[in-house]
């Protein structure tokens, strides 16, 4: 099994960094479109022309683009995001603690929503079309079609302001210990739970219904197994690698999709640091977080791929 | 019954009576709650501070790009966070005029131009190392050079030499400026060890706290510094702390909750209903921060005074007082200046919605066809809106406004100081010489009305360098009537700043120069037990 199962591995993984590639030309042109330069946002209302020309030249916006990408690319194989021009602080050293937060954030998220939204999907296609199965698939869609920040205010509502339980304000730094890092936590882990969980969830049960349509479920029936037996034993396993897909979507989403999130619970993640530098144009900056994002976007569909194909004999084995 | 509350107030103050009580018994007086509440804060503040505790602040204006450098401040956070760490030569005092910090004294020659600054002994960097007229010196220097990427810079252009004379420091001018030592308040200008040349964002200063945290566009921290030179004035809690709250219903939830002492920037809209919550105080104070109309004098059709006046008149000022910032500002009239400012003379008659003339005025103009109006949320919090009401009451003058929404990013790059009718803001400046130089010389970089006028430049070069004050005054007065009845300047209004605290936050003092009680308001209050 081992030889065409890594030869597709391998291939999967060169596709993956061809296709970063491309992404970090379009990372780059699109940062190059931007109306207004980050001379001009850095300085403000308050720029005066000298003040603006200085900035320029000491920021190096004077060079061609592609040389500037080059430069650009050149550092990052090296390990060097370069500095922030607004700032003058080091991209990686600040890149790596908010990448800490927001992996912790969706990792908290990930741990609760997605055994939470297979389990239900399971138990949902258990009792298929009755009302339990109604109950959990309306709850879910409730939750997920209201907005992120209406979701956020209403539990900072209940839980931060009326009832005082847990903050609202989720500011964390290296220094924080874990037990208090994970009280912070708890209400935009939930409110990205709440709206992650409902796509996972249909997603599993249509899965699994849609084998559940198969021959030899029927034979299992008429065999006298248990209905969640089936689901479980014969219904699932060959539901995982669309399920695993979809996981792998939305656990993409809990990295680099929570801005909302990040900025209504103050929490100093990815999000909220990239918002603020593409304000200020800062662009080394959003280069950095751009690439990172399409790294784990490409990381995560790649896992979901060879997921697939492990879980799935017909690929293991092929003729 | 003065007596009897004046009593219960020393009371509330000692802490043997509760705030509630206080009130109920004030209003079992027949005593307004607004009045029973001022007099309770000035017991308070008789009483003395409080010392000790953590002091918090969620405010708006912080970004992860902020650096510890002065010479880069630009929001509201760095501002505020300076404040706590680092001092300049003078502040602005809440009644107008200065307070002396670094500088003990500031005196000029005759003719305005040269000014020498006594250097206060003793003072203390959180470094240890005392500050000298050579650090103030390099401050300026820095500040001041041509290469200088700093806020100040425009502000400082008017300097030709700085140096050292014994313990004070002497600036000469190019021009004469009666202004100079309200020059020396701008928040960029903190004196820093060597005037911040070796490493600018080191974070050192003289301020009343030392910084133990920065996490731009997050956290700042800061705790008390014991040798500071002032320690009963301020610098009360043991710690401050600024928490970066960009979303405005976030901050409020942090109020409310407890996590957070104090916030800036509550919205207009919610004021009211904020009022109602137990346990948190509205701190509106009246300021130099307006929101213009802007329109160029040299482009066409705003070229012509006559449909300059008809774009005045057309617009109903109270109602947008009223609307848009439900109250909380004082309505303009057509010059960047107000009452705040020292040396404001109030006898001009305001301008009033008067769509008749502004239809004469306008058909007197020759102009027909629409007019373009370019705005954007960027502009001030309610500019969409402020521009739709714009529209309404010019209709009825018959001037048709066609609004063009513009994206807030770029807003300031692409739109404000470049199109020639749009709307924007300014903060306003510590003196009116300083606010018309800034932006309505001739020859000024933010000339956003395009207002070049000899006289004028004339009339605020004079004023500069007039050190008698009822002269001065009377020149300013014929500036705001030339700049009301001819200038490219539509001012619905004059905001205030809108800060609010939380439950036994004592100590605030309302200044009309920036939100916050000008920066102030953690080193200057205190935590109430």
């Amino acid at each position: 099994m081992s030889s065409p199962i890594l030869r597709l591995v391998a291939q999967r993984i060169l596709l993956g960094l061809v296709l970063l590639l491309a992404v970090s030309v379009l990372i780059f042109a699109g940062t190059q479109i931007l109306p207004g330069d980050v001379a001009q946002a850095i300085l403000g209302q308050s720029a005066t022309p000298e003040a603006l020309a200085n900035l320029r030249e000491q920021l190096g916006l004077n060079d061609p683009a592609w040389l500037r990408y080059v430069h650009w690319l050149w550092g990052i194989l090296h390990g060097d995001f370069g500095t922030a021009q607004s700032s003058g602080l080091d991209i990686a050293t600040s890149i790596s603690t908010r990448l800490k937060n927001t992996l912790f954030l969706a990792a908290c998220a990930a741990i609760v929503a997605v055994p939470l939204a297979i389990v239900l999907g399971l138990i949902a296609v258990r009792y298929r079309n009755g009302f339990v199965d109604k109950l959990i698939s309306g709850l879910a869609l409730a939750s997920t079609s209201f907005p992120e920040f209406f979701i956020g205010y209403v539990l900072i509502y209940f839980f931060a302001v009326k009832w005082q339980i847990f903050p609202s304000i989720s500011t964390v730094d290296d220094s924080t210990p874990f037990l208090e890092r994970l009280q912070a936590v708890v209400l935009p882990a939930t409110a990205l739970t709440l709206v992650v969980l409902a796509h996972m969830m249909r997603m599993t049960r249509a899965a699994i219904l849609n084998v559940m349509q198969s021959a030899y479920i029927e034979t299992a029936e008429l065999k006298g197994l248990k209905a969640f037996d089936i689901i479980r034993k014969h219904a699932f396993p060959n539901a995982i690698a669309p399920v695993v897909n979809v996981v792998m979507l939305n656990l993409a989403y809990l990295i680099v999709g929570v801005v909302v999130v990040e900025v209504i619970f103050v929490y100093p993640g990815m999000g909220q640091y990239l918002v603020d530098h593409v304000a200020k144009r800062d662009v080394p900056v959003v280069q950095a977080v751009g690439l990172i994002f399409a790294a784990v976007y490409i990381t995560l569909n790649i896992v979901a791929d060879i997921a697939a194909i492990v879980a799935n004999p017909r690929l293991r084995h092929p003729k | 019954m003065s007596n009897e509350l004046d009593y219960l107030s020393r009371r509330v103050a000692a802490g043997k009576l509760s705030r509630r009580d206080f009130l109920g018994r004030a209003a079992a007086l027949g005593v307004a709650a607004t009045v029973a509440n001022s007099l309770l804060s000035k017991a308070v503040r008789a009483a003395g501070p409080v010392k000790g505790g953590t002091l918090k602040a969620g405010l708006q204006g912080g970004e992860s790009t902020n650096s510890l450098d002065p010479a880069t401040f630009l929001s509201q956070v760095p501002f505020a966070f300076g404040k706590c760490w680092g001092e300049t030569l003078v502040e602005l005092a809440p009644g107008g005029g200065v307070e002396y910090l670094i500088a003990e004294e500031i005196g000029s020659s005759d003719d305005a131009k040269t000014w020498t600054m006594k250097i206060r002994k003793g003072v203390q960097f959180h470094n240890g190392k005392e500050v000298t007229p050579d650090d103030v010196v390099a401050t300026l220097k820095r500040h001041s050079d041509e290469k200088s990427k700093s806020g100040a810079l425009g502000v400082l252009k008017s300097i030709d030499t700085i140096k050292v004379d014994g313990g004070n420091v002497v600036v000469t001018l190019k021009d004469p400026n009666a202004d100079m030592p309200y020059l020396m308040a701008d928040y960029h200008l903190i004196i820093q060890p060597n005037g911040g040349m070796d490493k600018p964002d080191a974070g050192i200063g003289t301020g009343p706290y030392k910084i133990t945290g920065n996490q731009p566009g997050v956290k700042h921290t800061a705790a008390r510094f014991d040798h500071y030179w002032q320690p009963d004035k301020y610098g009360h809690a043991d710690q401050v702390e600024i928490v970066v709250v960009n979303d405005p219903t976030a901050r409020m939830a942090a109020l409310q909750g407890g996590q957070v002492n104090m916030i800036n920037r509550v919205e207009p809209k919610i004021v009211d209903l904020v009022k109602r919550l137990p346990g948190v105080t509205i701190r509106a104070a009246s300021g130099r921060g307006f929101y213009p109309f802007n329109m160029f004098c040299d482009t066409a059709p705003f070229d012509n005074n006559d449909l300059r006046m008809a774009l005045k008149l057309a617009m109903d000022r109270e109602e947008m007082l009223t609307k848009i910032l439900r109250g909380y500002g004082e309505v303009g009239n057509d010059m960047p200046v107000n009452k705040a400012y020292p040396l404001f003379a109030g006898d001009f008659e305001q301008r009033k919605f008067d769509p008749e003339k502004a239809a004469a005025a306008y058909k007197k103009s020759g102009h027909s066809g629409s007019i373009l109006l370019r705005t954007s949320d960027v502009a001030f919090p309610g500019a969409v809106d402020a521009a739709q009401l714009y529209q309404q009451s010019a209709a009825k003058a018959g001037i048709k406004i066609e609004i063009k929404r513009e994206p807030g990013d770029g807003y300031w790059t692409e739109v404000w100081n470049k199109q020639p009718f749009s709307l924007s803001y300014w903060g306003g400046r510590p003196t009116q010489d300083q606010m018309y130089s800034t932006a309505y010389l001739s020859t000024a970089d933010w000339n956003d009305t395009r207002w070049k006028r000899l006289d004028f430049d004339k009339m605020v070069l004079a004023a500069r360098g007039e050190l008698d004050e009822a002269k001065r005054k009377k020149i300013y007065r014929d500036m705001g009537e030339v700049m009301r009845d001819e200038g490219g300047l539509i001012v619905p209004f004059f905001n205030q700043f809108v800060d609010a605290t939380g439950k036994g936050v004592e100590g605030w003092v309302d200044n009309p120069a920036q939100e916050l009680s000008n920066g102030h308001a953690l080193i200057e209050c205190w935590l109430q037990a």
